[in-house]
């Protein structure tokens, strides 16, 4: 219907142009839930550039390797960030990762099967898991901290207890000799552009082995996994319909189920991200080290929600960015790594991650009273 | 095909040994705003959700152009074309004006499986739209949050037209706005009316339902009062009868007794 033709003329009404402020773009970019956590980026590597410029921290084996531990946690840092917009936390990542592993392992070692097939075998069980989450916290309506917990326990008991059951230790080896020649190992344990570190090493541009090998092999598997998954969230995120629903959801679950998003079904595909995000994780780790470990992932989802956090995402849901997170992932991946480039002893990281998300609650908590303030 | 939009006949619905609503009659034609009021606890939310699909009516009917629907979920109502906007508006503060327009039904571009949330399309949709109603939205990205609150009822009814609605249920628009703010929601509700559109307006508020509304609909401890055309009745007589007119007479002489007592 035309409205055109006989519009009342409210327009007086609103038009308070000379109320408003103008905005300036700083302004607008201040709005965006990410800046933080570049911002702290960017300020981490002027420091360490600054203090450990000279140590090797930023030759190419250095950048990798902590690069290499960013993305590790960058991978479950942005699903954990997905969930959060979305209105949930997950406790479970950590004890998912724990679990994923013997997944993969026993079956693989015990009962051998194949290890492409042990793989498909974990990422099975983390979409059972994911799903049970999610179905829990939506049919029960109790809060997904508490449902997670109890699932961070009940999997991480289980993974020990079926570990010592079948293999009488808490640790399982010999996955290493299994991953050549399978189909899909590679995608989780290949160094990529291996050519590229070949050629550098051949200009002298890097550092050799004494055999004339490059030190920095290639780009590891977890970096190639985090940049494809910091890609596609966000484009889910901020191109398609489901990231609107996910941003709904997570805003008010009520007002999105009566304009018609499906919350329940957005919630329970959230619970499966963080639990396939987590067995990503595992796959690469296991076949990385060539164990599995009942104990790997020990609070892991702690560090995930934290750089969430320090990415702009809010606790209590409906605002963030994944790239936030992967930002988030990068500053505590670089501090972890970075720190042992310095005078200052390791054992001050934790200050330094609980320091930093504390600054960033505050800072989140303002951006956010700048963003919904009425006029 | 009767001339009535939608009509309530002898509308009940109970709770085990509660009556919440009981032999609820109204009827409503295109283009009439229809005002229930009611004080708390008359049965008014009993009555929205009913309309909206939520509760099935145990005694009665409800007939939408002519024909009797049983609704089956919020979702059948919607498709009938009763939308209802709610007290808490279902946008979210901290979504942009567009992403709150389109919520739940976003335009889509692109092949399948790949299908993108058409961004461009709806921010030119939701300008366009609040421009209509004179909401200059200067950048359609902005957080609702940093709406008023008319402009947010605005927006929220706005959106229920666009999605096609023909009978338009509003809980209570105007109750948390101020005086400047709410008539610039009546009048826009009167505008919606004027297209078309049967509305029915849901208050306590008599002074902002008056000027509006072209009859009626008294509900009292889950009974209706009647339904009375703006003509036959007065604004003093509506408020008497909404709060139970023996109640504040009885209100009136025990104040003059406190006040008799006090001298």
């Amino acid at each position: 219907m035309s409205t055109k033709s006989k519009s009342i003329h409210t327009k007086s009404s609103f038009n308070q142009d000379d109320r408003l402020k103008k905005v300036s773009p700083l302004r607008m970019l201040l709005n965006r839930p990410e800046l933080g956590a570049l911002g702290g980026a960017i300020l981490v590597f002027i420091f360490f550039g600054v203090v450990a410029g000279d140590t090797g921290m930023f030759s190419a084996f250095g950048m990798l390797n902590f690069f290499d531990v960013s993305a590790n946690l960058g991978i479950i840092a942005i699903a954990a960030a997905l969930l959060m917009i979305g209105g949930e936390f997950d406790l479970s990542i950590g004890s998912m990762i724990g679990f994923a592993g013997i997944c993969i392992a026993i079956p693989a070692i015990y009962w051998g099967w194949p290890l492409w097939m042990s793989i498909i075998f974990a990422f099975s069980m983390a979409v059972i898991v994911g799903y049970l989450n999610g179905l829990l916290v939506v049919k029960t309506g109790l809060p997904s901290f508490i449902v997670t917990l109890a699932m961070l326990f009940i999997l991480r008991g289980a993974t020990l207890a079926i570990t010592r059951l079948i293999t009488g230790r808490t640790q399982v080896p010999g996955l290493r000799v299994l991953i050549e020649n399978d189909p899909i190992a590679w995608l989780f344990a290949t160094d990529t552009f291996k050519w590229f570190f070949v050629w550098l090493g051949s200009m002298n541009l890097i550092d050799l082995r004494t055999d004339g090998t490059p030190l920095a092999t290639g780009i590891p598997p977890s970096v190639v996994w985090f940049i494809f998954l910091a890609i596609l969230s966000t484009w889910v995120l901020t191109k398609t319909r489901y990231g609107n629903w996910i941003f709904a959801s997570g805003g008010d679950k009520n007002g999105a189920t009566n304009v018609g998003v499906p919350v329940g079904r957005v919630k329970i595909g959230l619970f499966i991200t963080t639990a396939v995000a987590s067995t990503i994780f595992a796959t690469i780790q296991v076949l990385d080290a060539g164990s599995a470990d009942t104990m790997r992932g020990s609070l892991k989802e702690l560090e995930a929600i934290a750089a969430a956090v320090v990415g702009g995402c809010l606790l209590t849901g409906g605002y963030g960015s994944a790239i936030g997170a992967a930002f988030g992932a990068i500053i505590f991946g670089t501090v972890s790594m970075g720190i042992f480039y310095t005078d200052v002893d390791t054992d001050w990281f934790k200050v330094f991650l609980g320091a930093m998300m504390l600054i960033a609650v505050i800072f989140n908590n303002y951006i956010r009273k700048k963003v919904t303030e009425s006029k | 095909m009767s001339d009535y939009l939608i009509q309530f006949n002898n509308v009940s619905k109970f709770f085990g040994k509660v009556i919440a609503l009981k032999d609820v009659t109204m009827k409503l034609k295109k283009g009439e705003i229809m005002c229930l009021l009611g004080d708390n606890g008359a049965g008014k939310s009993t009555l929205i959700k009913t309309l909206a699909g939520v509760y099935k009516p145990d005694e009665g009917e409800i007939i939408i152009e002519g024909e009797k629907i049983v609704f089956d979920g919020p979702k059948d109502a919607l498709d009938m074309g009763i939308a209802t906007v709610y007290q808490d508006l279902a946008l979210v503060s901290l979504m942009s004006v567009t992403r709150n327009f389109f919520m739940g039904r976003e335009p889509l571009k692109g092949l399948p499986f790949f299908k993108t949330f058409d961004l461009e399309k709806a921010n030119k949709i939701a300008a366009e739209r609040m421009g209509q109603i004179g909401i200059d939205v200067r950048d359609p990205s902005q957080a609702v949050g940093t709406m008023s609150g008319g402009e947010r009822q605005c927006l929220a009814i706005s959106r229920a037209i666009y999605f096609g609605a023909k009978v338009l249920v509003l809980d209570e628009p105007t109750s948390a706005l101020g005086v400047h703010q709410a008539s610039v929601v009546l009048k826009y509700i009167v505008k919606a009316a004027s297209q078309g559109l049967a509305v029915i307006l849901i208050t306590h508020n008599v002074h902002h339902a008056y000027p509006v509304g072209n009859s009626f609909t008294v509900l009292n401890r889950g009974k209706s009062l009647g339904t009375y055309n703006k003509k036959d009745i007065s604004r003093e007589k509506l408020l008497s009868m909404m709060a139970g007119g023996e109640e504040l007479d009885k209100l009136e002489v025990e104040l003059k007794e406190i006040n008799r007592l006090a001298n």
